[in-house]
């Protein structure tokens, strides 16, 4: 080890033993704070009380299930969906114009309309029309409103994917006799949606979040489900169960994103 | 003199005044003189008309007015705020002195606040739409699909007594319970009778009260009362006022004219 490398280790050191003990103080200091405050032992039983956690674990556990579930079928229709409206957005012909139209107008509103909102309208708006069961179920038309608005934001970093491919990309395919199409398909999509995979893992795990938001149209998973103990209870210790379950599953998928996302950073470095 | 004589009269007054207001009251209100008595936002139709309790109108509000007239307090002493049922069992200080908006009294719930006595006794009535087919019995009622409001206590209703086939939606009010009935997203709804008379009559279409559910045969009677801080010492005075408003039979008059007149159907006996 040169006199550089030694010096550089011991810098480190010295660094991570500050890092430590100053995280060891913030600790030690929030536990033994927040218990002198007044109202500690109220609010302790209110939101941290074990023999409500360990016992409605298990049931919220398998509301959440309901989440992955509705989760898991949304995805690959955001995907397919965000897709086609960040093309209809690109499309350059001429007689193509209404189609970018519509893309633009389609972003705009369901991007700009808080989710909460779109579920509420389309979850009983639609079914209120007149659809037979099981049509007018809350679960297909949460999920729609859930597309909708995931598709308009998947489309806008599909699109900053396109464009950030350089023009020459383009314009060597073209020589190569590739047709418009075909540049699109085989050289500025490959490349685009690799490089907006760490954005779109954001967005995948906003969507997981908001999941929770079909509770307000009826079905009984975890957010609800919390909901209907701390009704029951009157205690709010099933929420915080709830967001550790949501932690669980959403602190590795943003772990991996950070980590997709500084491979990508230092690939292209 | 005449100085010295109306200060002396007006002494005597407000003396009056005060001493008859905060001889149980006195020093355990929020405001010092004042009761300041929580609703729900919106308070709904029957408990509360046109959402105004100040003017008196509707079961609640007339039950709070005759109550605080027994506690002391006159009508202008009485203090008008809203919460929601969360804020009413969150832990720490509160900003009423009794809240008001059909809580159930569970022995769960009463370990977080105090219950005053009851002051209504609903017994749980079944709401559905266009229920011409429908029999009023167990067997038929397991068949349907189901819709709860969160914060009732008709989910373990639903859940003990029908015991559905299909697991019940959950909704946040009761308004969302009728858009979804509305929607065709569940057959029938348990509510409160009173609740359901009034849904059944003003909002939902086509909507009718299936029947009801006595309450000394459900295993759940639903007592309301009003909610206070836990370990709040206004509750000996106000359970005090209360016993005396039973007693004298005013109750059951405000009861008569707010739920069963206002409501314009006579309960089924």
């Amino acid at each position: 080890m040169n006199r550089r490398q030694a010096y550089e280790a011991a810098e480190r050191r010295r660094s991570l033993t500050i890092a430590g003990i100053s995280t060891v103080v913030v600790i030690l200091a929030i536990m033994f704070l927040v218990p002198l405050a007044p109202g500690w032992p109220q609010v302790k039983a209110s939101f941290f009380d074990g023999a409500v956690f360990a016992d409605t674990f298990p049931t919220l556990l398998k509301a959440f299930m309901i989440d992955v579930m509705i989760f898991a079928w949304s995805v690959p229709i955001i995907l397919v969906l965000g897709l086609a409206i960040a093309l209809a957005r690109g499309a350059q012909a001429p007689a193509l114009f209404p189609l970018r139209i519509f893309g633009a107008v389609y972003v705009d509103v369901f991007r700009g309309v808080p989710v909460v909102l779109t579920i509420y309208l389309i979850g009983f708006g639609v079914p209120g029309l007149g659809l037979p069961r099981p049509w007018n179920s809350p679960y297909i038309w949460g999920t729609v409103a859930l597309v909708l608005t995931y598709s308009a934001y998947v489309a806008e970093v599909l699109r900053s994917g396109i464009e950030s491919i350089h023009a020459s990309q383009r314009n060597a395919a073209i020589c190569l006799g590739l047709n418009e199409r075909d540049t699109m398909r085989y050289v500025i999509l490959p490349q685009a949606i690799r490089r907006v995979v760490p954005a779109n893992m954001n967005m995948l795990v906003a969507l997981q979040k908001d999941v929770a938001l079909l509770s307000f149209i009826g079905p009984v998973e975890i957010l609800r489900q919390a909901g209907i103990y701390k009704s029951l209870l009157a205690n709010f210790t099933p929420y915080v169960v709830a967001a550790v379950i949501f932690l669980l599953v959403t602190v590795p998928a943003t772990r991996y994103a950070d980590y997709l996302l500084n491979r990508d950073r230092n690939a292209r470095s | 003199m005449w100085k010295l004589l109306t200060t002396a009269a007006l002494g005597t007054v407000l003396m009056a005044g005060t001493v008859a207001a905060q001889s149980c009251a006195e020093g355990k209100t929020l405001t010092e003189g004042k009761l300041t008595i929580a609703t729900g936002n919106p308070a709904y139709y029957p408990w509360a008309i046109d959402d105004t309790p100040e003017n008196g109108q509707g079961f609640e509000p007339a039950v709070a007015y005759a109550l605080a007239l027994e506690m002391g307090f006159a009508r202008e002493d009485v203090v008008w705020t809203r919460t929601s049922f969360d804020q009413a069992i969150q832990p720490g200080t509160k900003d009423f002195d009794v809240n008001m908006q059909q809580f159930s009294i569970t022995p769960a719930r009463d370990k977080i606040v105090d219950f005053s006595e009851p002051y209504y006794t609903a017994p749980m009535a079944v709401l559905v739409r266009g229920g011409d087919g429908i029999e009023p019995n167990l067997a038929a009622l397991k068949a349907l699909k189901w819709g709860v409001v969160a914060t009732t206590t008709a989910l373990p209703v639903v859940m003990q007594t029908i015991a559905p086939t299909s697991s019940p939606l959950v909704y946040d009010d009761t308004a969302n319970v009728a858009e979804a009935m509305k929607a065709g997203q569940i057959d029938a709804a348990l509510f409160d009778l009173p609740t359901a008379l009034y849904l059944s009559a003003v909002v939902l279409e086509g909507g009718q009260v299936l029947g009801q559910f006595a309450a000394d045969e459900s295993d759940n009677p639903d007592h309301f009362g009003m909610i206070m801080t836990e370990g709040n010492p206004l509750k000996e005075c106000v359970d005090a006022a209360l016993g005396r408003l039973k007693k004298d039979g005013s109750l059951a008059g405000i009861e008569a004219e707010w739920l069963q007149e206002a409501t314009g159907v006579p309960l089924i006996q």
